[in-house]
């Protein structure tokens, strides 16, 4: 049955590349500048983060001498963070979003939430080149580590687009799903080391914020950025099991409701 | 034959919960068993419809019309039964869903195109083909928010009708754009039929379900109530338009074996409706130009106040050909005792082209048919015109002409 979902998502492969496009695209229509401030946006942002927070406030991590690195760990993971909570948060008013056409049109509604999900991997491809271009820059480009980065973002990916569709599937039917879920990407967020390094936390919280599965993820990808070296693969077990148990969930919970959410809409 | 659409017990219900919260235990309880109740907004619903015919689907809004031509088009699924498709569906309902105004024509063709399940290269194989039968010219790309509304109209329905499908659902309202237009996506839409589309036609009007259709189905409040010959099916709907409880209407055959639809009251009742030609014989049928005289008895059964005898003769597509009342013919009919009998009687000329018309009569209360219908019978009476005498005419008047030719003037060198 997952193969079916599969299947059909592959047939509109060529839909869902055209609706990535075009929603890039409409992002960016009618301005001067064009696609240009696709580049511009990130590029301030990063800049925000590694001059500022690094360099004019002087902001380092424990033990660490140099003030960049500050910098290059916080983009690390304020941009992963980022991907992570614009595909949760997309998918989870996706169906709300195209209520009128899953009304009206019969197509494969699986596409949906793929569409938030390359839309927000493209966003982040973009994001991400311009920080690795400034590291590059400025001499701190990490090299072969790079590799790496494939397999944390699919796990982080995955895991995102899971939970989006399970809340996504349950907001249809109750909204205050998308309103906890809110509230509770804020509190998420501030419970992974994402502007904190784990280190500074006292050991009974430190204790908490370890078993988020989010911190293992957020502390490879700074790992990677900052070059240190390869990622821990086994602390990486427990967010891709993580991903694979909300993913498989998800989905189970879409075919089951698909019919369902068609009435409700 | 295998049918081109084929419903078998078909039923859709809606959960009504009683809460939000009893849909969360349903949900989440393991072994709670449902907590909601079925609303059936469609319930045993039979048919199939061979290829190339036309099928008319009427009833009023919330009958479950629409409903049933989503799961046809696969966008609901049938809580129970099934329906078998002979091939591809198209549906003239959404047009333009999914259009995008920021974007061209030709990239909301290709956007679309992918969302009615069509491939990238047949898209671009079928590019041409829109474009041409869209006629917008220069518009095919320019931001769709430059159309005017006709224009998107155009673009949709050349898209969707890119590509003959098995099956077309079309609502007979269907406006595409101008007149000119109207006419060629009706031109296209009569040739997919001449090779083998069905259509299912939505439509609340009669003259279009008995000019296209082939046969008819009423819906009320979920249930296929009639299904059949168009105009019996018409005839019904339009008796239940009056009486929408329909503890009135009967469907019977009268003496020449049509389908006669009578609802009302009852108060008062049309004993014979009956024509005779220019020698006062009986006949079911008159020479054009001859004249003849309807004559419509009828009955009180209770003391009424008063009674109008209304007649209306309609073409075989249910055109309205002429209608008149007794009333308005300044003849009162009143205080009628109960077991009385009347017959009214109208001499006129047959001025109608050939054809087979139908009469049907009304007995009222007042002039206004909704004031209280004691009898209303639709086909009372079936008969035809006949040219006998008459030079061979088209249309549905014969105008009784005058001719003559004259000659005014003649070119020098000519004589006459």
């Amino acid at each position: 049955m997952l193969t079916q979902l599969y299947r059909a998502a592959w047939r509109s492969r060529g839909f869902i590349a055209s609706s990535v496009r075009r929603e890039f695209r409409a992002r960016y229509l009618n301005s001067l500048l064009g696609a240009a401030w696709a580049v511009i946006n990130p590029l301030a942002m990063v800049a925000v983060y590694l001059v500022i927070f690094a360099r004019l406030m002087q902001a380092r991590l424990p033990g660490e001498s140099d003030t960049f690195d500050y910098g290059v760990y916080l983009c690390a993971g304020l941009l992963s963070w980022g991907l992570f909570s614009e595909i949760v948060q997309r998918s989870i008013g996706v169906f709300l979003e195209h209520a009128n056409l899953i009304k009206k049109m019969n197509f494969p509604r699986i596409c949906l939430p793929l569409i938030v999900l390359f839309n927000a991997g493209l966003n982040f491809a973009i994001i991400y080149a311009l920080f690795l271009v400034m590291l590059l820059v400025t001499g701190h480009f990490p090299g072969v580590y790079l590799l790496a980065l494939l397999p944390v973002l699919a796990i982080l990916c995955a895991f995102a687009l899971g939970l989006g569709i399970l809340v996504g599937v349950f907001n249809v039917f109750f909204r205050d799903a998308g309103q906890f879920f809110g509230i509770l990407l804020q509190f998420w967020f501030w419970f992974t080391p994402i502007v904190y390094p784990l280190a500074i936390l006292p050991p009974e919280a430190a204790g908490i914020v370890a078993a988020n599965p989010m911190t293992a993820l957020m502390a490879a990808l700074q790992t990677i950025a900052l070059g240190r070296g390869w990622p821990d693969w086994s602390a990486l077990a427990s967010p891709a099991l993580c991903a694979l148990g909300a993913l498989g969930l998800a989905l189970l919970l879409f075919r089951r409701r698909a019919d369902e959410i068609v009435d409700e809409l | 034959m295998t049918h081109s659409v084929e419903v078998r017990g078909l039923g859709k219900a809606y959960k009504h919960y009683p809460s939000q919260w009893s849909r969360l235990a349903e949900w989440l309880l393991p072994f709670g068993g449902p907590r909601h109740q079925p609303t059936w907004v469609l319930k045993d619903i039979d048919f199939s419809v061979e290829p190339g015919e036309a099928l008319g689907i009427v009833g009023f809004n919330g009958a479950g019309k629409s409903t049933l031509l989503r799961i046809i088009t696969g966008t609901t699924r049938p809580t129970e039964g099934e329906v078998r498709l002979g091939g591809r569906v198209a549906a003239l309902l959404e047009l333009g869903m999914g259009f995008h105004a920021e974007f061209t024509g030709r990239q909301n063709v290709v956007l679309s195109g992918q969302l009615l399940g069509l491939g990238r290269e047949e898209i671009a194989e079928l590019l041409p083909a829109i474009e041409d039968f869209a006629e917008i010219g220069s518009y095919f790309d320019e931001p769709l928010r430059t159309y005017s509304s006709g224009m998107a109209m155009r673009l949709a329905f050349s898209l969707a009708t890119a590509r003959r499908p098995e099956v077309l659902i079309v609502d007979e309202a269907l406006s595409v754009g101008d007149a000119y237009f109207q006419h060629k996506s009706f031109s296209r839409i009569r040739e997919f039929r001449e090779q083998g589309t069905t259509l299912l036609i939505v439509s609340h009007d009669r003259l279009s379900i008995q000019a296209l259709c082939d046969r008819a189905i009423l819906l009320h409040e979920g249930r296929l109530l009639r299904q059949g010959e168009p105009e019996v099916v018409m005839d019904f709907y339009h008796a239940l338009m009056a009486d929408r409880t329909f503890a009135h209407i009967r469907q019977e055959l009268n003496a020449q074996g049509a389908v006669q639809t009578t609802s009302g009251t009852g108060e008062a009742t049309i004993v014979a409706v009956t024509l005779a030609n220019a020698e006062g014989r009986t006949s079911d049928a008159g020479r054009v130009g001859e004249e003849v005289e309807l004559a419509v008895r009828f009955r009180a059964h209770v003391d009424l106040p008063s009674l109008v005898v209304g007649l209306m003769i309609k073409d075989r597509l249910g055109h309205e050909m002429f209608g008149i009342n007794s009333h308005r013919l300044g003849i009162p009919i009143e205080k009628l005792a109960a077991g009385t009998e009347y017959v009214f009687r109208l001499r006129f000329v047959m001025t109608l082209g050939e054809g087979h018309y139908s009469v049907t009569t009304a007995l009222t209360r007042s002039d206004a048919h909704v004031d209280r219908t004691y009898e209303w019978r639709d086909r009372a009476l079936i008969f035809y015109a006949i040219n006998v005498d008459k030079p061979r005419f088209v249309g549905c008047n014969w105008l009784a002409p005058q001719a003559a030719l004259e000659l005014i003037d003649a070119p020098q060198g000519v004589s006459s």
